[in-house]
């Protein structure tokens, strides 16, 4: 059984990465390396006004001071900072205009399948999209559609030109640039990402989302995103990522922070495809990635869902700050690894305001050498009286040489508080794939339907339309990971 | 339909089948009895395929064809079904799809075309009816959570909506009260048809009597020890197994 199982692991790390194609187009890249200089040159070339430019100064010199991290449970070779380049851009005349646009680039995000054209929005169904390749947003559709409701959605770039005001007030006010090494790397030298605010009592229209393509080759991808959900608002949020299959690591070193005041509710989704890297761990994505969520107001929310399949590491903890009394934090995740990915992953729920609610609910899955890591955190503060945690860890393992690991740490400082705690791993039931074969169900078919049952829960808080790529990219993913 | 020659089974290199010989024609109902420890749920998983029981030697044939050799999915669609003892969970998969998911396997296996969601409704429901369950049964979780009679209850579901050529009854009345007991039996009888066949196994006379086997076959220590009609069964419940180990 375990032979025929690993002929069957061996056969499945021979698959091609879908979305691993090039992109060939003219393109301004830096030349590798970072000092002031590189950050100043970066600032001007996106025009940005003298304040920012001294924040990113700020949070550079900062970063020089600190260390790489090296608590996770993650094994890579040193990063060498400066044969990165800092910022690739195809050359476009104009973001205002579609048909300006090089067809080479909307063919890209047509064979990643995602449509820039406005008049392609299906009845009923309109998912906004804001573009991002390499170090600048391409396009951000259904722009106007939006505005007539006062939401803003565009470019971090443009958000910066625009709305000064709004990106000086928040950014950084939920990360700021000491945070973590790569929060500050981040801090210095982003390049883009999205920016959305939603005014008071608005409910978004329409979903939102960006999609992240990382196309150009020794470059870094450092993105930064902001949200901000006004009193009474409502939004959806979701972000794709893939990258094509190169030989050397790319790094990703992103910042989102999301504030939802009073009654307002933020949900971010996240399907993450980066390129894994081969069956020898050779080429893939670093991902070290610091998402945060403040629930500024009473009664907010913030509910993150990610479903994180790609890259050759993963470090990501996206965390909810629960000050509003009775706000909510939640964190549903779907981690896989295989081959020689490893994903250091979870949360971090920080309880300050009164009634505050947080729910953990994260699935790991292991198959290859893969190796999964739950890292969840769960503070409650002095004055958070009546805080509720649930947290639930589930690991599945896929063969015998994958790996599963889960590190809660908890931290209660008020006594009124009640915290859950469940955790599971198992392997995948050669009872389970026995029982369904004797119904005459194939292999492949009981696994994905054994592991879709296992993130049932996580895929319900995706939206539709991505709860059905959710499932999709779980079953390509895994195709053939059993014998 | 079903021809068993000499059939020795291990376990982690212990011998637990010690050479067993049986036959089962079509449209006959066979009943194997036996002690705990006999082998009786070991004979089940060795003629479904269940790797984990290695066959030393001897073979199993259906319908003339050496399945001996054959995996548990293509056994499956040949026709075979077995009512297992201990249903395994599996969570967040409904009871509908994976259901569904089965039926449509054979279907394919067959050339059919796949069953519509209204039909499969529409089919299931009734036997559910039958069963004296909900209709809420095809929302929940394959045997996660259920009772011990839900769990026979779902088994009898599946058998009646996959109408296979052979089932095996792995002690489907172990732990039921009488009235699913009856149920259960019920449906049972519902399939039993002449172009089928079907082995009951049980410690019990119990569900015999609701089902009325055609032959009663004795398991002791892995072998075959004795066959005869009804009244072998009812022999059992008055005497125990004692009289026939020596």
């Amino acid at each position: 059984m375990i032979d025929k199982n690993q002929k069957i692991i061996d056969k499945n790390l021979d698959q091609e990465y879908k979305y691993g194609f090039t992109t060939n187009i003219e393109q301004i890249k830096f030349e590798p390396g970072l000092d002031e200089n590189v950050i100043r040159k970066l600032s001007n070339i996106k025009n940005e006004p003298k304040w920012l430019l001294n924040w990113r100064l700020k949070a550079y010199k900062n970063w020089k001071k600190m260390k790489e991290p090296t608590w996770a449970n993650i094994h890579y070779g040193p990063i060498d900072y400066q044969a990165l380049s800092y910022y690739a851009a195809p050359k476009i005349k104009s973001r205002k205009n579609l048909d300006e646009v090089d067809p080479e680039i909307l063919d890209t995000y047509n064979k990643l399948g995602i449509s820039l054209n406005e008049q392609k929005r299906l009845e009923g169904v309109g998912v906004a999209v804001d573009a991002i390749f390499d170090s600048v947003s391409i396009t951000t559709t259904f722009k106007d559609e939006l505005a007539k409701q006062g939401v803003l959605f565009c470019s971090f770039s443009e958000a910066v030109i625009e709305y000064p005001d709004l990106v000086k007030k928040y950014l950084g006010s939920v990360i700021p640039y000491t945070d973590n090494y790569f929060a500050a790397l981040n801090s210095a030298v982003f390049s883009d990402g999205s920016f959305v605010y939603i005014p008071k009592n608005v409910k978004c229209p329409m979903e939102l989302s960006t999609y992240f393509r990382m196309n150009a080759s020794n470059t870094g991808q450092f993105e930064r995103t902001l949200i901000i959900a006004d009193e009474g608002s409502e939004v959806s949020y979701l972000e794709g990522c893939t990258a094509p299959m190169r030989d050397e690591n790319q790094l990703h070193a992103a910042c989102v922070e999301l504030i939802a005041h009073e009654d307002a509710t933020i949900k971010y989704s996240t399907i993450q495809n980066w390129y894994a890297g081969d069956k020898n761990g050779k080429g893939g994505i670093y991902n070290f990635v610091t998402k945060r969520g403040i629930c500024a107001g009473d009664r907010s929310k913030i509910s993150w869902t990610q479903v994180e399949t790609g890259s050759a590491i993963t470090w990501k903890y996206p965390s909810v700050i629960l000050k509003g009394n009775d706000s909510i934090g939640e964190f549903y995740s779907v981690a896989v690894t295989k081959n020689k990915q490893q994903a250091d992953t979870g949360t971090k729920m920080i309880h300050i305001g009164k009634n505050t609610k947080s729910t953990i609910i994260s699935k790991g899955i292991s198959a290859g050498e893969g190796q999964n890591t739950y890292r969840g955190g769960v503070k409650i503060l002095k004055n958070a009286e009546n805080a509720r945690n649930f947290s639930q860890c589930d690991s599945i393992l896929i063969g015998d040489k994958c790996g599963a690991h889960t590190f809660p740490y908890i931290d209660v400082k008020n006594q009124t508080a009640k915290m859950e705690h469940e955790a599971s791993t198992s392997s995948i039931g050669e009872d389970q794939l026995f029982y369904c074969n004797q119904r005459g169900i194939k292999l492949d078919n009981a696994v994905s339907m054994i592991v879709n049952g296992f993130c049932k829960e996580v895929f319900e808080e995706l939206p539709m339309e991505f709860a059905v790529e959710a499932k999709q990219l779980i079953e390509v993913t895994l195709e053939n990971s059993v014998g | 339909m079903i021809k068993i020659k000499n059939l020795q089974v291990s376990i982690d290199e212990k011998d637990i089948l010690k050479g067993i010989d049986l036959e089962i024609p079509k449209g006959e109902v066979h009943a194997i009895m036996g002690r705990n420890g006999s082998g009786k749920s070991t004979l089940a998983n060795a003629i479904a395929g269940n790797e984990k029981y290695e066959v030393k030697n001897g073979s199993i044939h259906m319908n003339n064809i050496d399945i001996t050799e054959m995996s548990v999915e293509n056994r499956a669609l040949s026709g075979i079904f077995v009512c297992f003892q201990y249903p395994v969970a599996i969570p967040g998969v409904s009871m509908a799809y994976f259901l569904r998911a089965s039926i449509n396997a054979h279907f394919e296996h067959q050339g059919k075309e796949e069953m519509d969601a209204v039909e499969f409704l529409n089919k299931s429901k009734k036997i559910l009816n039958e069963l004296n369950l909900d209709d809420s049964f095809l929302k929940r979780s394959i045997n996660d959570g259920f009772s011990g009679g839900e769990k026979k209850k779902s088994e009898i579901l599946q058998l009646l909506c996959l109408n296979p050529k052979f089932a095996i009854l792995d002690e489907t009345d172990s732990g039921l009260d009488i009235d699913a007991l009856k149920t259960v039996a019920n449906g049972v009888n519902k399939f039993n048809s002449k172009d089928n066949s079907t082995l009951i196994i049980t410690h019990y006379e119990r569900l015999l009597q609701y089902i009325n086997p055609d032959v009663v076959h004795v398991m002791v220590d892995g072998k075959i020890k004795k066959s005869g009609d009804m009244s072998l069964a009812k022999e059992i419940e008055k005497k125990g197994y004692s009289w026939l180990l020596k």
